[in-house]
């Protein structure tokens, strides 16, 4: 019989407050592509860390290779044959690809020929990869292969992945399952996190399923759909969201015209000449990479980096390119930015506070300079009402609530002082997925209503999800807007890699005009 | 092994206010020690630093005289600091409104108006907004940095006092003091205890504190202040403007600090000498943080750190101890505050660094 390479049995964790992980138990086979799967909080990262020795669980036992094994520190994890690929890359931009593998690895693997090792191994995998260049040239995905190469020189026999794919193009996510695939056929056990389901399907041969720090379920996922895995992982049958008819659109309400932008911060991006229009009643998604001009393009149109002719940006016939946020809030704009805790909320401040931060204006908190405190907690007892926010109350502060209800109050705070046009980075990002199907449903409301809705994320599923056209920014530089009907995943693929439009579906479609 | 702080999970909202009292007990059980080596006998001397100075309604009036600058600065300083706006040049703000308003008592040295001490305060309020608008220009046009600029301003500050002391505003009949004339009353606070140098600036440094409270409680201002400080980011998200917060903050704490100058020459001090403050600009600053940045706390505060001051008259006379005992109680004050507030949000651990997954070394 085969001794599984890894097996967790019992893990539990207890952090102040939080029970992590209770009684978990994980079983990885040589060889085989292991899917962890879990809402954000369901307690993926705290067992991987025990796995990588980066942290001590409180009870449980680790088997590596059928033998009982203590991992107390990260080089204990390595030298067992454990390598990991973090979320976030921790590499340095001055130094070139040779130079950055050789800092993270042991200093003798470090020595001798190690520019010919990695050529060896990247071609070997399918990753391509110049020893040579400068990290600060590369763009994420080849980084992304740096962290691979780097833990693949150490002949690793467990590799753990976490959320790998989220800054990858549909192109660039194939070749990383060949490679991942090519490993596995080796004997290489990989340890696979994400909550990306139609991905699992694809490459993982079981999956464990966590929610609230325990497994819920594990399954084969090629005898699952998205939809059923998505239910084991939420413990509730899920909603997709409900849109009506594709209605006619209305009026223009958002146009932006030859936008652009040259980015203040040494690592931001320029925009070059945006043009595009959002109708009433639709939802606009702008698909990309990170780091392509998102944030800069969301700066730009909420009026935070306010920029040079008025009419960049026009709102219902306001003209307000060089105004700041106050003036296009009263133009009727609203505006979700991409980070709750610290942009679009203050962390320490109580819900009503918050709820006063961007409602002072069109919701009359404010008299002759004064907060009025009343008018401001019964809004805010709106939002959390409406919008089903859990919250003891709103005298509580906004860092004391869940990632998923604090995005919900955020957005119920914008849409019900009735915008016009709404923009929003990120509508999603790291809310569980309750919460996010509950937004996403609300913004197709709100385009119902006749607002004119633009969402910027990198999650192509929620984007083919909520809009009605979808354009893409790569490089700083805004694809003409295509019906979702009319365009597919490859296509955008392509333009999110700056690959030009191919010269067949050059057309545009634009309703009406 | 290292030693390393740990951020603590939970943040004890009491913790964050007991922390001042920790340190004041912390300093007094130091005071001990301290006394002990210098040769007295420790609880005489705590007895004579800390309780004999406010034994007597005397006693409590002259608290009330040292506090009433502290508070004031202190008050004007808690609006900046909370928006990350760190003016340390309150003493030279001071300096700059003692001469603004005292200059005025000179200027129109024979007049007998009422009108003159009001006119002297708007006068030492502007005196100190002009100096601490200098910093604020700078930032807010060329982003220097305030601390360095409003420090420098003190010592430009306190240069011009001298030369207009040694100079142009020396007292005639002085003897060749490098003083200037004593003022008349009609430029002298009025004192409303009798028989004791308590004035009305008590009263007004009161309503300062009051005034403050309800501005950060709940004008726009205030929540202004606190989200800058708190998430700059959150604060251009509302469309705050951050150089208006900035010169707002600049001119409230300049302004308080100018008036305090302007009270303390025309109360206590009664003329402009070639020392008007023993560095309650800078004492402020602790005041402040010990007062935890609120107008109430930072009352309090400043009646202890009054205390300080009168403590180290009474430790000099009675003692023979030098004056410097009262700048170590201040400086262990506010070590002991700086400490316990990082105990309260961090714990120590003993043990090995925190793990590091990838080491990074001297890239050959």
């Amino acid at each position: 019989m085969i001794e599984p390479r890894l097996e967790l049995t019992g893990i539990t964790k207890q952090y102040p407050g939080v029970l992590a992980n209770n009684n978990v138990n994980l079983k990885i086979m040589p060889g085989e592509i292991h899917a962890l799967l879990g809402e954000n909080g369901a307690g993926k990262s705290t067992l991987v860390k025990f796995i990588y020795g980066v942290q001590k669980a409180d009870s449980g036992q680790i088997r590596w290779e059928g033998k009982h094994q203590e991992v107390s520190s990260p080089n204990v994890a390595r030298k067992l044959g454990i390598g990991m690929v973090f979320q976030h890359f921790s590499l340095f931009d001055a130094m070139t690809v040779e130079e950055n593998i050789s800092v993270g690895i042991v200093p003798e693997l470090a020595k001798g020929d190690l520019a010919n090792r990695i050529t060896e191994i990247s071609r070997q995998y399918g990753l391509p990869l110049d020893p040579q260049r400068y990290v600060h040239t590369l763009s994420v995905g080849e980084r992304q292969r740096i962290e691979v190469v780097r833990c693949l020189l150490q002949s690793p026999r467990l590799l753990i992945m976490d959320e790998p794919t989220s800054v990858l193009t549909p192109q660039e996510v194939r070749e990383l399952f060949k490679t991942l695939r090519s490993l596995s056929e080796e004997g290489v056990s990989i340890l696979y996190i994400s909550h990306k389901l139609q991905e699992i399907i694809d490459l993982c041969h079981n999956a464990t399923i966590m929610r609230m720090g325990e497994v819920v379920a594990t399954c084969k996922p090629e005898n699952e759909t998205p939809r059923s895995m998505a239910e084991m992982m939420m413990g509730a049958n899920l909603i997709a969201p409900e849109r009506p008819d594709r209605r006619m659109p209305g009026p223009v309400r958002l146009t932006v015209n030859s936008l652009s932008v040259v980015s203040s911060n040494q690592h931001g991006v320029d925009l070059k000449d945006i043009n595009f229009d959002v109708h009433a009643g639709e939802v606009l998604g702008v698909a990309g990479i990170a780091g392509n001009g998102q944030r800069e393009l969301m700066d730009a149109l909420s009026g935070e980096v306010p920029v040079d002719a008025e009419e960049c940006v026009i709102i219902d016939d306001h003209k307000v390119g060089r105004s700041g946020p106050t003036d296009r809030r009263n133009a009727g704009m609203g505006f979700v930015p991409e980070e709750r805790l610290g942009h679009g909320a203050v962390p320490e401040m109580s819900l009503w506070e918050n709820a006063f931060l961007s409602g002072a204006q069109s919701m009359s908190l404010l008299d002759k300079g004064f907060i009025r405190t009343r008018e401001s907690a019964d809004y805010a007892s709106n939002i959390v009402r409406e919008f089903n926010v859990k919250t003891p109350g709103v005298e509580n502060a906004a860092n004391s609530l869940s990632g998923g209800n604090l995005q919900k109050f955020i957005f119920g705070r914008e849409i019900l002082q009735g915008p016009g046009v709404i923009v929003v980075l990120q509508p999603t990002w790291g809310v569980d997925a309750g919460s996010a199907a509950a937004i996403r449903q609300a913004l197709i409301d709100l385009a119902g209503t006749g607002a004119a809705v633009l969402v910027i994320s990198q999650d192509l599923e929620e984007l083919f999800e909520v809009s009605d056209r979808i354009a893409v920014i790569c490089e700083g530089v805004v694809s003409s807007p295509r019906a979702v009907s009319d365009i597919t995943v490859d296509e955008i693929g392509l333009l999110m890699a700056g690959i030009s439009e191919p010269s067949s579906s050059a057309r545009e479609a634009t309703y009406g005009h | 092994m290292a030693i390393r702080l740990e951020p603590r999970g939970e943040v004890s909202q009491g913790m964050i206010y007991g922390s001042p009292l920790v340190a004041v007990a912390a300093t007094l059980v130091s005071g001990l020690v301290l006394f002990a080596i210098l040769g007295v006998s420790p609880l005489d001397a705590l007895f004579t630093f800390f309780i004999s100075p406010v034994s007597s309604l005397d006693g409590w009036t002259e608290l009330f005289v040292k506090a009433t600058p502290l508070v004031l600065i202190a008050v004007g300083l808690s609006f900046g600091f909370q928006a990350n706006v760190w003016n340390i040049g309150a003493e030279g703000q001071l300096t700059i409104g003692a001469l603004a308003g005292g200059g005025l008592a000179l200027l129109f040295f024979e007049a007998e108006s009422v009108l003159l001490l009001p006119a002297m305060m708007i006068a030492g309020i502007l005196g100190g907004m002009a100096w601490a608008a200098i910093p604020a220009f700078l930032k807010t046009k060329y982003n220097t940095n305030e601390i360095l600029t409003s420090l420098m301003l003190v010592y430009v500050g306190l240069l011009v006092l001298s030369w207009l002391i040694h100079g142009p505003w020396k007292s005639p009949d002085g003897m060749n003091f490098p003083e200037s004339r004593l003022f008349h009353d009609q430029a002298t606070l009025p004192v409303f205890v009798s028989e004791t140098r308590l004035h009305i600036g008590w009263l007004i440094a009161l309503a300062v504190v009051l005034t403050s409270w309800i501005v950060m409680a709940r004008h726009i201002i205030g929540f202004q202040v606190k989200v800058i400080g708190m998430a700059p980011m959150a604060a251009r998200f509302a469309g705050f403007n951050e150089n208006k917060v900035i010169w707002i903050a600049l001119m409230i704490s300049g302004g308080l600090a100018g008036f305090a100058g302007m009270i303390e020459v025309s109360g206590p001090i009664g003329k402009i000498q070639p020392m008007i403050s023993p560095g309650y600009g800078f004492t402020a600053i602790i005041v402040a943080f010990l007062g935890r940045l609120h107008p109430v706390g930072v009352l309090f505060a400043g009646m202890l750190m009054a205390l300080t001051y009168l403590g180290g008259d009474a430790a000099q006379i009675e003692l023979n101890l030098p004056n410097a005992v009262t700048g170590v109680f201040q400086g262990m004050l506010l070590f002991y505050l700086l400490a316990s507030d990082v105990l309260v949000k961090y714990q120590i651990r003993l043990g090995p660094s925190a793990p590091i997954v990838f080491k990074a070394g001297p890239s050959k």
